[in-house]
């Protein structure tokens, strides 16, 4: 049977019980309003339920009752008996309807007309004022018609209720948090119990403990499932308080909700559902301008609002995002000056994410000063505190002018979870299973440790992993010396950027482990996500892996005193290969995504051929070229290269070293001295080259570029960040496209005056002067590149600008940062223009 | 105000139990005093506060915690957090290996341990005795002493429990930079 079906009628099942007792009950106070609305409520959704599931004879039966349950409730007629009975036949019918379509799927074949009538004729009795309990008049009237014909059927009925499958029953929260408890309790004993068998060798408890425990197992499992919800019941209201809101502040808003059927546990719903409330009001009302304030900050009149959850590890990350103004950061930095949260010398120190975050301060401001001021604000730290409450962190990005984006990331439940106790300095600590990727065992026959200076790093599948090492970062232990020959265990984690090993000294057991979240004392620790007790009774603390890349300074992008210097910055880091070459101290940076592997070859299977170095590589002869000077290296060491590869066509650089992958935020020097590189770098705070790899490739492949026999598309790039052009150009040239920059739109359209013609063009979107929405109208509106398909290259996407852009003119919306999209997005346009010319 | 029947009878040095409910204090009635020993220092917490009093259970460090926090221990299947009145109170470090009393107090719903050298009896204290904190005592006593009492046997200082436990968002924001 249909889900849908078996549902409705569990649940009308239980609505139906209930109704005979409200009946009773309004038979014996027949002016009790709040009885009436109750039964009304309910006959009301039985009704709505089977007209929308097409069961059209309970729906005429449901109908009728209802309408006259209407005009009870109102007022309009008095109770009578005979109605009452009515009703009462009517529930009867409902039910004997409801066993027909338990056992065959379908509504049974009937004829309820006269208890419609009778329904109805009860609706036409004599108005309020004169009804008096007249019962015995009118009862026997009434009672003999329903008896006569569903009489036989009622059997029937009967015979159903006990049959029909009760799908779900209600178990009050309070029961279900308790045998969660409960479970929880037992895990522990059960830990308990496991850790004290483990000394023993053969016990006759060992069979039975083992039962236990994995029965034990289940039944956790069992009652977690209980108690998960989706997330979207947290929004039920959300789309209802936001039109409110809209009207009631003159904006238009859109609510664009994703991801609602990721599922968490309920209390962690319930404890969720206030701030996130919160939050939206906070977004509607402070976050989003009105439509005339935004018309002229260019912006499309209505705002949105989207909401999306995803889980991600063991947690949950919610994400609300508007496309308002954004935070005014100077006036967060005042005020808190002003509150006296901060000295200004500190606040000075701070960068804008930190001081974005004085709004969760308690006492940075009351409703009123920050609604004129901040925009931003009101009762923020009640947000945090109850977020982080349950052991969540709250985080926000801000541009202003654009928007806001809260992120919260929440445990999927507060309860259990699976954990690897894992040793540094003596103490221990567990780390979440869910987000370890992989164990390796370093030193002693394991995998070894390399040293970047005094960064540890581990080589895993070809892979710079960067090292953590907790005791360290903890300030447990002195950190490992450079170059020393570390042993241990490193944790490959997955923070909640970059995936990053965690150096510790042993690693015991995976035990199941009641969260607990921290002392708010201890709330302000970004190492830890929570505390536990283990099975032989101590407290250990519970490792939150994207804290501790934060603390580490791993994934997020670091501040670069520099990039405020020069200007161009970019706002997303983008991944780059660090190396050296050509006995260069200075390292040398790539981005990542334009090389396919890093190699590192035997010196002797390098070969000359046609007095350049090769090598057979995958089946075929790849050319090597060295940066810089080069010899052969001596026989039995290692050559590391950078494999470059577009079709079946491969070159290898050779490279000294390869250094890191980074994650960085980066602002390019760019010069024009040295041949083969774009300029200079501050890279994780040092100085590096940056590759200009279409040089290198040219010269060790002249065909490199030319590999085509027909005219090369021709592409226009109008960016006016230098660090982007020199990015995409190399990589678009590349890949076959002949490619033009310009800085800016005006450039561009003086392009277009003196006639050149282009299969497709890239445009930024943000940029000073004529943005890139402005640039698209100019285009569609007249000249010779009307019809020439446009991307719209971009580092921040809302919903709403993509809109926006695609209503004006953009054939299509990528992220600035993937190459691989950007090709794609290119390669589409152009060969859908050409199909259709 | 009259406190718990329990209380009264507390012995010097009680078994462990519930101590009772938490109760308001009135400043000018007879009030039930714990004392507690801090490096030689007779102290006092109001017993309506006292949760438990436990000893020698064992402390797990927390990294990065901030000063005065001592670690966290298991009450009973509850994780407590650890607070070192020493610490709190500026006075040297305990010994390692001394003997350790936990005094076990609710703060915003959340239970802590006071870490204390030696728990006494507990006084019934009238308002006669009470003076305020004389200003000539060091800034850690004086932020954390509500009153001190003349006893015959000495003066004793009443500890205000949610000072001690009011851990600045400054202090924990600047230990992990």
């Amino acid at each position: 049977m249909d889900d849908l079906i078996s549902e409705f009628l569990a649940e009308t099942n239980e609505a139906l019980a209930e109704l005979d007792t409200a009946l009773v009950d309004l038979e014996r106070a027949s002016e009790d309003a709040e009885i009436l609305a109750r039964i009304f409520r309910m006959v009301h959704s039985v009704k709505g339920t089977c007209g929308f599931l097409g069961l059209s004879r309970l729906e005429a039966v449901a109908h009728a009752a209802e309408s006259l349950l209407g005009l009870y409730r109102d007022g309009d007629i008095a109770v009578s008996p005979s109605g009452v009975t009515a009703v009462l036949a009517a529930i009867d019918t409902i039910r004997m309807i409801m066993a027909g379509i338990a056992e065959t799927g379908v509504e049974p074949v009937g004829d309820d007309s006269a208890l419609v009538a009778q329904l109805n004729a009860a609706s036409e009795e004599q108005p309020a004022a004169e009804a008096e309990p007249v019962a015995a008049i009118v009862a026997p009237v009434a009672a003999a018609k329903p008896v006569e014909k569903p009489a036989e059927e009622k059997a029937a009925a009967q015979h159903g209720d006990s049959s029909m499958p009760v799908q779900a029953i209600r178990v009050s929260l309070p029961v279900l948090d308790e045998l969660m408890t409960l479970a929880s309790e037992l895990v522990l004993v059960r830990n308990q119990l496991l850790q004290v068998a483990r000394g023993q060798t053969d016990t006759p408890f060992a069979a039975p403990l083992q039962r236990l425990s994995r029965i034990t197992s289940d039944l956790q499992e069992g009652v977690m499932k209980t108690r998960m919800q989706p997330v979207s019941a947290a929004w039920a209201k959300l789309p209802r308080l936001v039109r409110d809101l809209g009207t009631e502040l003159g904006k238009r808003i859109d609510l664009v909700q994703s991801g609602g059927d990721t599922e968490l546990d309920r209390q962690v719903l319930e404890l969720i559902k206030d701030p996130l409330t919160h939050m939206v009001r906070n977004s509607a009302d402070h976050g989003l301008e009105t439509p005339d304030i935004r018309r002229a900050a260019g912006k499309v009149a209505h705002g949105t609002i989207s909401l999306s959850a995803r889980q991600e590890g063991g947690r949950i990350v919610i994400e609300l995002a508007d496309d308002g103004r954004g935070l005014n950061i100077a006036r967060i930095r005042s005020r808190a000056i002003e509150r006296g949260l901060a000295t200004e010398a500190a606040v000075a120190a701070m960068d804008d994410a930190e001081a974005a975050r004085f709004i969760f301060r308690p006492g940075f401001s009351t409703a009123a000063a920050v609604t004129a001021v901040s925009g931003r604000g009101v009762g923020m730290d009640v947000v945090r505190s109850n977020i982080e409450r349950i052991g969540g962190t709250v985080d926000l990005q801000t541009v202003e002018g654009q928007g806001t984006t809260l992120i919260i990331r929440i445990p999927l439940t507060l309860a259990i979870i699976s954990g690897l106790v894992v040793q540094a300095a003596n103490e221990r600590f567990a780390v979440p299973q869910a987000a370890v990727v992989e164990l390796v065992r370093v030193g002693s026959g394991g995998a070894s440790v390399e040293w970047l200076d005094d960064a540890p790093v581990m080589r895993l599948r070809g892979q710079l992993l960067p090292l953590v090492q907790l005791g360290a970062l903890l300030g447990l232990a002195a950190p490992h010396e450079s170059g020393s020959a570390a042993q241990g265990f490193v944790a490959v984690l997955q923070g909640d950027t970059a995936r990053f090993g965690l150096f510790v000294d042993g690693v015991f057991d995976t035990e199941e482990i009641v969260v607990k979240p921290v002392a708010p004392i201890l709330r302000d620790l970004q190492a830890f996500s929570g505390n536990t007790i283990l099975g032989d009774g101590g407290v250990i603390m519970i490792l939150d892996p994207a804290g501790l890349a934060r603390m580490a300074g791993l994934g997020s992008a670091r501040k670069e005193t520099a990039a405020a210097v020069t200007g161009t910055v970019e706002e997303t880091g983008s991944q780059l290969l660090l190396f050296r070459a050509g006995g260069q101290a200075t390292p040398i940076a790539v981005p990542l995504g334009l090389i396919a592997r890093l190699e590192a070859l035997r010196s002797d299977s390098i070969e000359t051929a046609g007095n350049r170095p090769a090598v057979q590589y995958r089946g075929q002869l790849m050319p090597l070229l060295p940066l810089g000077p080069w010899t052969q290296p001596p026989a039995g060491s290692t050559q590391h290269l950078l494999v470059f590869q577009d079709g079946n066509r491969s070159l290898g650089l050779m490279v000294d070293e390869i250094l890191d992958v980074i994650e960085e935020r980066l602002v390019l020097r760019p010069s024009t001295d040295r041949a083969g590189f774009l300029g200079a770098a501050v890279i994780a705070g040092r100085a590096a080259d940056v590759l200009d790899c279409s040089y290198w490739l040219r010269l060790g492949d002249p065909h490199w570029f030319g590999k085509t026999e027909q005219a090369a598309p021709r592409v226009l790039v109008v960016e006016d960040s230098g660090f982007f052009r020199q990015l995409v150009v190399p990589a678009l040239t590349s890949a076959g496209y002949e490619v033009a920059a310009c800085g800016e739109p005006s450039e561009a359209l003086k392009l277009r005056a003196g006639g050149a013609m282009f299969d497709a063009i890239l445009s930024d979107i943000e940029m000073p002067g004529m943005d890139g929405f402005g640039f698209i109208a100019e285009l569609r509106r007249e000249g010779i590149w009307q019809k020439t398909p446009v991307v719209a290259l971009t580092s921040r996407i809302s919903p709403a600008d993509k809109a926006r852009g695609l209503a004006l003119g953009f054939t299509d919306y990528v992220g600035k940062f993937d190459s691989e999209r950007v090709l794609g997005a290119l390669a589409r346009v152009i060969s859908t223009v050409k199909e259709a010319a | 105000m009259s406190a718990p029947a329990t209380l009264a009878t507390l012995p010097a040095k009680p078994a462990r139990g519930d101590a009772g409910k938490p109760q308001r204090e009135a400043a000018d009635e007879p009030r039930l005093v714990l004392t507690l020993l801090v490096a030689g220092r007779l102290c006092g917490i109001p017993v309506p506060r006292v949760r438990d009093v436990l000893r020698g259970e064992q402390i797990a460090r927390v990294p990065l915690a901030p000063p005065g926090v001592a670690g966290v221990l298991n009450l009973r299947g509850r994780i407590v957090t650890a607070v070192d009145l020493r610490n709190r109170l500026g006075l040297p470090e305990a010994e390692p290996g001394a003997p350790r009393m936990s005094v076990v107090v609710e703060h915003e719903n959340e239970l802590y341990s006071l870490l204390a050298d030696g728990v006494r009896e507990v006084l019934t204290l009238t308002g006669e005795e009470r003076e305020d904190a004389p200003a000539t005592l060091s800034d850690a006593w004086r932020e954390h002493a509500s009153a001190v009492h003349r006893l015959q046997e000495g003066l004793l200082i009443e500890l205000d429990t949610d000072r001690l436990l009011a851990f600045g968002a400054r202090a924990t924001a600047d230990s992990r930079r």
